[in-house]
């Protein structure tokens, strides 16, 4: 088709662009209500690295939020928008940071009332903070680096629990598992890897455990990934630790497990700390053995809920593990449905007022009442679970508890 | 200072994590030496290879060790296609696009891996996974001794090929003088299309014998490749002596380094190798002097 050929000056480009931008400004504004009066849906941007290191993770996590998706819509949608469906803008942020950004530029361009995702701290930062920029809400589903809600950024919220909170239950309820056993634990070996989110937590532990009794042997970095772990597990041997406490990602954990058994290593306990594999239904079907009494602090869903347990369910028959991407991310998609229901609107102010007022339950989640301060929900904790006949158990906190932790593990 | 014994029980470890480390550097050497290029799609062959495993064992009921006899035949056969039908005439007889097209292989097959299996992590459970043999002072694992015994039975062949068979003397040839070779009437495209099968074909018996105690995932091949770099430049490219000895060196060098430096340090050790052995002796430890 013949155009006619229009030659872009900088003076062209300056009035397009900003007719463009005005008009995209109060055009989508207007356009959304005229939508919405009509019951099209309200968009919900879906954000996960679905490609690259982290993809196993973010193809978990967008199940997950699919899933609430699709859930909220059988049930009727936004009951108070006239039943309007929730349609998910589905981004990839490939594993990086930029990534992220990169989508959410997109997503607010598509319309997006909110954004969920991120998984991981690096990417959450820097999608937290586009996000920002636009006002557009957004729903942290995994992303434990304290930083994330601590920037005063008013659009951005976490439901699940920081690094923090997660530490400082670790350690209570290691003390508290050690004590009830009659202390038989005393000297312990950190085994992490050596990136942020490791590396970070063995400082934590060499902090926080000398004055709690412990005394630590050796605090063994590796990198990701670790091909192999015999050296590892020969120094472990030779220091002959009553804990090892392991910090790293699916693979390594399960490589460390498999080659401590494989040299037959005699512990007290393994306890994790968002441990790669420990609190995977994947590890524990694919290795019951290198599993068996392996105590993790980790997220989890709440095991006397019906709801998490017929979701388990769907999940599981879809072919799929239940892991905690797919619940934390099914639970961050109900809360910003909660708050468009609440809001009745998908204005972008209303949506941020009512998340940061949000006191919703009925989730799946082992948590207190939902309160938002300052975007984090001061509700949220991770449990302690333990790997019990083959399953995956609770046993700390007592509330949610469906078993008691078997400390010392028997030989 | 640590017992002796633990040291003992690290290099006997290090051995073993070498043989295998050797194997995925024994294709990459015998494509280097006669190709002269850096195949770039070495990790993503491994991945595939894996996968491979992984597949024969789980859907065909296939022990790993047995499948060895099937994937190596046709990865074989996929090196040699991949090269004659693919990297050959798409190179155009340019070894710097050669190394071009090994690099958008690599990002082909990992992304291709990724969208048929996605990016969860697998693992075969088989009944010898954790058998081990107990020394005393340590346990042997039985999965990864018959490494170390497949490793020389496979440089052993390669050997034999590359010393006693025609085929084996065409490799030679071509590697050493590739006009000569083909004025002497040897075809040459054939002989790459060999090699690369021969190379390929190493790749799939390292991911047999690494299926039963690793795992798979798109990427999972990629952790062998700069290893495996390391120990083609340290035994000489293109050397198959080379490439098991430097192959064992650095599974060596890589266990003591990690038990007395820590194992992000144990890296380091590897490449201090890298480095001296390209400032002192260039040519590697086995390289010929041309």
């Amino acid at each position: 088709m013949w155009q006619p050929k229009m030659s872009l000056n900088r003076r062209r480009f300056l009035a397009t662009t900003a007719l463009g931008a005005a008009a995209a400004a109060t055009g989508s504004l207007a356009m959304t209500s005229v939508l919405l009066a009509q019951g099209a849906a309200v968009k919900l941007g879906v954000l996960h690295p679905v490609t690259g290191a982290l993809s196993y993770s973010g193809q978990q996590g967008r199940l997950g939020a699919t899933m609430a998706i699709a859930d909220i819509n059988a049930a009727g949608g936004i009951k108070s928008l006239r039943g309007t469906k929730i349609d998910a803008i589905l981004g990839d942020a490939q594993s990086t940071p930029q990534g992220g950004t990169a989508e959410v530029e997109k997503m607010n361009a598509a319309g997006a009332a909110g954004i969920v995702g991120g998984y991981a701290s690096s990417i959450c930062l820097a999608v937290s903070q586009a996000a920002a920029r636009y006002n557009l809400p957004y729903v942290v589903d995994v992303g434990v680096a304290d930083s994330i809600v601590k920037r005063g950024l008013k659009n951005t919220f976490r439901f699940g629990p920081g690094f923090g909170v997660i530490a400082k239950t670790a350690l209570d309820n290691l003390v508290a598992i050690n004590d009830q056993a009659g202390k038989p634990a005393k000297t312990v070996i950190i085994v992490h890897e050596d990136s942020l989110f490791g590396s970070g937590l063995a400082k934590l532990l060499n902090a926080q455990l000398p004055a709690k009794g412990f005394q630590i042997l050796d605090t063994i970095a590796h990198p990701t990934p670790t091909r192999d772990f015999s050296t590892i597990v020969l120094k472990i041997k030779a220091r002959n630790p009553d804990l090892v406490i392991p910090a790293n990602y699916y693979n390594e954990y399960v490589l460390l497990a498999r080659t401590m058994r494989e040299q037959h290593v005699r512990l007290k306990g393994i306890y994790s700390v968002l441990g790669g594999a420990a609190s995977s239904y994947k590890f524990v079907h694919d290795f019951p053995e290198a599993a068996r009494y392996i105590m993790d602090c980790n997220h989890w869903f709440n095991p006397h809920s019906e709801k998490a347990l017929a979701l388990k369910k769907k999940v599981e028959a879809g072919g799929h593990y239940f892991t905690y991407e797919v619940y934390m991310n099914y639970s961050a998609v109900e809360l910003i449905a909660d708050a468009f229901e609440r809001a009745a609107s998908t204005d972008r102010d209303k949506v941020i007022a009512a998340l940061a007022s949000s006191t919703f339950s009925g989730h799946i989640m082992p948590y207190g009442p939902t309160k938002f301060v300052d975007g984090q929900n001061q509700g949220a904790a991770p449990v302690n679970t333990q790997v019990l006949d083959n399953d995956i158990k609770v046993v700390m906190p007592p509330q949610f508890a469906n078993a008691k932790p078997v400390f010392p593990m028997p030989a | 200072m640590p017992s002796p014994l633990i040291l003992v029980a690290a290099v006997l470890n290090g051995l073993m994590t070498g043989a295998v480390y050797a194997l995925v550097a024994l294709g990459l050497t015998l494509i280097y030496g006669v190709l002269h290029i850096i195949n770039f799609a070495h990790g993503a062959l491994l991945s595939a290879a894996l996968f491979a495993a992984f597949f024969a064992y789980q859907i065909l009921g296939l022990d790993p060790y047995l499948a060895v006899f099937v994937l190596a035949p046709v990865f074989f056969a996929l090196g040699y296609a991949l090269q004659r039908f693919v990297i050959g005439p798409a190179a155009r007889g340019d070894e710097r696009n050669m190394l071009l097209v090994t690099l958008g292989l690599s990002v082909f097959i990992e992304n291709a891996l990724l969208y048929a299996f996605r990016a969860n992590t697998r693992t075969v459970e088989v009944s010898y996974a954790f058998k081990s043999i107990d020394l005393g002072f340590t346990f042997l694992a039985v999965p990864r001794l018959v490494s170390l015994a497949a490793v020389f039975a496979v440089a052993f062949v390669l050997w034999l090929i590359m010393a006693l068979t025609d085929t084996g003397k065409a490799i030679r040839a071509v590697a050493k003088e590739k006009l000569g070779a083909e004025l002497a009437g040897i075809d040459v495209a054939h002989v790459y299309a060999l090699t690369f099968g021969l190379g390929t074909a190493c790749v799939a018996i390292a991911a047999c014998l690494l299926i039963p105690t690793y795992y798979v995932n798109p990427s999972a091949g990629n952790a062998f490749v700069p290893v495996a770099f390391t120990i083609v430049v340290l035994g000489g490219m293109g050397s198959v002596p080379g490439a098991l000895i430097g192959g064992l060196v650095i599974g060596v060098v890589e266990s003591l380094a990690g038990f007395f430096l820590g194992e992000s340090l144990g890296e380091v050790g590897i490449f201090l190798i890298f480095i001296l052995v390209l400032l002192v002796r260039p040519r590697g430890l086995f390289g010929s002097s041309t």
